[in-house]
């Protein structure tokens, strides 16, 4: 046996609820290549430069075939062809233009603006039903449910079908990043039956369309066209995938930091406005995406003292990034106060996250109205279990007992 | 409140215009405009907007801010006087001159500070005037630049300097107030060069662009219909005016004597890239054209004669041929002064005459010309909003810093524009490049980036709606990295071979002898400034 290596011990779940000293370890260098091939690179420079590095590739084409055959899990997906994720420019851009003018801006720049009331409505019952009990599961009752409610109102799927649908969800989202044999069978199934589903909502979308995303995209032609088929499919399954694990995880993250943070909850119940900055310095702090795996060389890369070859994999370790404290004045604190806080957690460059705006309302929103309706919250366990994957990282659950729920 | 946005930092992520859609719109893909006054209740929005910006350009106002932070006041170490007492005067009352008083404060300096302007308003920010202002969603009067901190000054507005006592140390005011100083910072940038015939420009109808006023008068204009507006001139300014007529639906002609659109800047390749867009947007361009008169009638412009021969009808004139530095002021102070500016070295001291380097005088914003080391050394002047911002705060701290501790400004150059729904961005000095390679996407698409090399190097980078790359350029210039790229990158051009940048020729102020030399002995060795910059 050999001693495992610093990447390995990181990957390790023992090591799950307390990455960081390992990922100062990661910073003593800024590139390190593992035996399998793979660089890993922990430091916020050299992170933010290879984002913006126009030699970096996110197709799976440019891998050299003894890695290809591992590429990760986002990359499986049936047969379907890859979501913008994992294309690059110009495709890359055609396809996430094509998307976002369902989404934002310069399309639809009110969309997730006009969406506030119905969010916090949506926050406002799920902290309302914690009423009558002294323990909850964060991430059960709130976090997951929340953002499942948001997208099932962006896509406009009706109400009384939102349980079959989150039925579909949780699988898929519950199995990235994991494999074996019984999870990539209800994983598939779990495709086939919601494929089954959104085809017939598109269908009568398409008949009777109204004012969601769906609506827009089998009905609204922008100069570049629209996504048909399997391109269409794979952005609602990217859209479903990348915008769930990761907001489940940064509200109970952020729960968690809070609770071991008590002033910091006290000025969120206390002070308007806190939450937005306080948010930011939680993504920084306690982002979800720890790692972002997938992209490729397309050239060799010479950058902090190594050399990056043409079509090895990268794996890019976003939140040892955002705790370097060569960039970032005292990185390790959490500093809601923290000014010019220009955190790596949404990525950075082409692929910045496309959910980030409706990721950052869900969590001011959620965290908000928690801080300001839960009486004397305390965590029934600290670290709390956490999931497996070191890529999407958070609590499994999040159990927390309390005195009463203040009304909305 | 007030909010300014620097759109040199911006890479047009949007997550501004998600936040607060009445604040912050995105023009096509990528390219920002903001509401720098946006209302009350949008305060909670802006802040949303503010706060999640991923390369945190978006500044607003003191009083908007969340929770002040805890003032991070660097204590005066005990004895430094002018850290404490100290009399800082600044003349010119802008982006660089705000941004310089900001940063003393930010420092922990306690003295006074005297802001001088020669407009009568305060400080406000100037791309929005060719912009939002004349597409009317921002009025000219609401482009004040927020306050990212208290800077105490005492503030004398419309009131010009115009004289330098380099010896008594005092500036002398217009009204004949001195004004006495330990250290000067010299911010009076530039003003818009008018229109040469001293009779047509003072017709009704043409108009230059650069203050507030100039703003204002013209959107007036542009409002009441004319049938056609004449642009003369097509660097940034006067493309960006023929762009907001074409989307006002008011008839253009651009009359540019050089080659193209933008050559000066961003040379011939880019230039018949930008002339192409014009014309597919229905501009009127008329390349190897000057205006040989401008014709009115009752002191109204009526039409404009141009040099190929032809007579157009015009009501409105723009007259876009960039600008004077404003150094007049200084002609008899001893200082290196001439049409490019006033030279200072990389820490933004100001040369005397004789090109010693002064203690006391600071140079930052358009009006300051400065070796820059990245580029051979190289005296620059920069008309970059980015630009005054970093000099201004390079030359702040030094003001107050004892020598080992001074700063070298060697920010990279960048600049943006933003016309006919492109979001042009370029950093680095493309016209000191002789070849240019587009690295990246196609021209086709509108959505390219291309390389400027000069003798085997990387000197600059210009994008087209792919301002997310330009970090990757940037770095290649610091590092002096070979040109033409020896690798592959993600989304190729199908030709990146290298081509003539065509630049124009470039012009040194060899007609502009300025000085003369006197003395034999090193002593009395002295150079002189003579009557230089009246010849223009």
């Amino acid at each position: 046996m050999t001693e495992p290596s610093l990447f390995q011990e990181i990957l390790d779940y023992g090591n799950r609820a307390n990455p960081w000293p390992l990922y100062e370890k990661l910073r003593s260098q800024p590139v390190w290549q593992e035996a399998d091939g793979t660089y890993v690179v922990g430091t916020y420079r050299e992170i933010y430069a290879l984002l913006h590095d126009p030699r970096i590739s996110s197709d799976a084409a440019n891998l050299l075939p003894e890695f290809a055959e591992k590429a990760g899990p986002l990359a499986q997906t049936g047969n379907l062809p890859p979501s913008f994720i994992r294309t690059d420019p110009p495709r890359h851009d055609t396809l996430r233009r094509i998307a976002m003018r369902q989404f934002g801006p310069p399309h639809r720049p009110d969309r997730i603006d006009k969406l506030t009331p119905k969010l916090a409505a949506i926050v406002d019952r799920l902290v309302g039903d914690l009423a009558g009990r002294q323990q909850c599961d964060l991430v059960d009752d709130v976090a997951y449910p929340f953002p499942v409610a948001v997208i099932c109102e962006l896509l406009g799927v009706p109400e009384e079908d939102e349980p079959r649908f989150s039925q579909w969800v949780g699988p898929l989202v519950d199995s990235t990043g994991k494999s074996s044999p019984e999870l990539t069978k209800m994983r598939t199934d779990a495709i086939q039956q919601l494929g089954m589903y959104m085809f017939q909502l598109a269908q009568s979308k398409r008949a009777n369309p109204g004012e969601d995303m769906l609506s827009g995209f089998v009905t609204d032609d922008g100069p570049d066209g629209r996504l048909e088929g399997g391109d269409l499919f794979s952005a609602l399954i990217l859209l479903l995938v990348a915008g769930h694990e990761t907001t489940v995880n940064l509200i109970a993250n952020g729960w968690l930091t809070l609770q071991r943070h008590p002033e910091v909850l006290e000025r969120l119940r206390t002070e308007p406005d806190f939450s937005v900055r306080m948010v930011e310095e939680l993504l920084r702090y306690e982002g979800s995406v720890h790692f972002l795996p997938n992209r490729t060389a397309v050239a060799d890369i010479e950058i902090g003292g190594a050399t990056i070859r043409k079509g090895h994999p990268i794996t890019l370790v976003l939140a040892s990034g955002n705790r370097d404290t060569d960039c970032i004045p005292h990185a390790d604190r959490f500093d809601p106060d923290r000014t010019g806080n220009v955190h790596l957690a949404f990525g950075n460059g082409v692929h910045y996250c496309f959910g980030a705006p409706l990721a950052r309302l869900e969590a001011q929103l959620a965290l908000t109205a928690l801080a300001k309706r839960l009486q004397n919250p305390r965590l029934v366990a600290d670290p709390p279990p956490y999931r497996p994957s070191p890529v999407l990282r958070g609590p499994v659950h999040l159990e927390v007992a309390y005195d009463g729920v203040l009304p909305a | 409140m007030r909010v300014v946005v620097d759109l040199t930092k911006c890479q047009g992520y949007a997550q501004c215009a998600f936040l607060a859609p009445d604040a912050f719109r995105m023009v096509g893909d990528e390219a920002l405009m903001f509401d720098p006054a946006p209302s009350a209740d949008q305060r909670l929005k802006v802040l949303r907007a503010a706060a999640a910006c991923p390369v945190q350009a978006i500044q607003v106002d003191l009083a908007d801010l969340p929770t002040p932070p805890p003032e991070q006041t660097v204590v005066a170490a005990k004895g430094d006087r002018l850290r404490r007492e100290g009399r800082v005067v600044i003349v010119g009352a802008s982006l660089a001159g705000l941004k310089a008083a900001e940063q003393l404060r930010a420092e922990g300096f306690t003295g006074s500070i005297t802001m001088i302007g020669d407009e009568a308003e305060g400080p406000y920010d100037r791309p929005p005037l060719s912009k939002q202002v004349q597409t009317g969603w921002v009025h000219s009067a609401d482009t004040a630049l927020p306050r990212h901190r208290d800077i105490d000054a005492d503030w004398r507005l419309g009131v010009a300097a115009t004289a330098l006592d380099l010896d008594r140390k005092r500036v002398t005011l217009a009204d004949g107030q001195d004004v006495e100083f330990d250290r000067l910072l010299v911010a009076t940038g530039v003003r818009a060069r008018p229109w040469p015939v001293p009779e047509e420009a003072a017709l009704d109808g043409v108009f230059t662009i650069r203050t507030r006023g100039d703003a204002a008068g013209l959107r007036e204009r542009l409002m009441a219909g004319p049938k056609r507006v004449l642009v003369i001139g097509s660097g940034f300014t006067g493309s960006e005016m023929a762009s907001v007529c074409c989307e006002l639906g008011i008839p253009v002609t651009v009359a540019e004597a050089g080659t193209a659109p933008l050559v000066g800047a961003l040379g011939g390749v880019i230039g018949r890239i930008s002339a192409g867009i014009m014309r597919e947007h229905g501009v009127d361009l008329r390349t190897h054209t000057k205006v040989n008169s401008l014709q009115g009638e009752d002191g109204k412009l009526r039409r404009a004669v141009l040099s190929d021969g032809t007579t157009i009808e015009v009501d409105v004139a723009v007259v876009a041929l960039g600008g004077i530095r404003n150094v007049e002021w200084l002609e008899s102070a001893g200082l290196a002064v001439g049409v490019w500016g006033l030279a200072c070295d990389a820490g933004c001291r100001a040369f005397t005459a004789a090109g010693l380097v002064t203690d006391d005088v600071f140079v930052a914003g358009d009006v300051a010309r400065q070796p820059q080391p990245m580029f051979g050394y190289q005296f620059l002047a920069m008309e970059h909003w980015g630009n005054a911002v970093t000099q201004a705060e390079v030359a702040a701290h030094n003001m107050i810093s004892s020598e080992s501790e001074r700063w070298p400004h060697l920010e990279m150059p960048a600049f943006w524009s933003l016309q006919f729904g492109h979001n042009i961005k370029s950093v680095g000095v493309p016209p000191i490049a002789d070849q240019i390679a587009i690295t990246q996407g196609t021209v086709e698409s509108r959505q390219f980036v291309a390389a400027y090399g000069y003798k085997g190097r990387v000197v600059g980078a210009v994008s087209w709606n792919q301002g997310k790359w330009l970090d990757f350029y940037q770095q290649l210039i610091e590092q002096a990295a070979p040109f033409p790229l020896p690798y592959d990158m993600t989304n190729p051009p199908p030709d990146r071979t290298p081509v003539p940048a065509e630049f124009p020729e470039r012009v040194f102020p060899a007609h502009d002898a300025t000085v003369v030399v006197t003395g034999h002995d090193p002593s009395e060795r002295r150079a002189t400034l003579v009557g230089s910059s009246r010849r223009r």
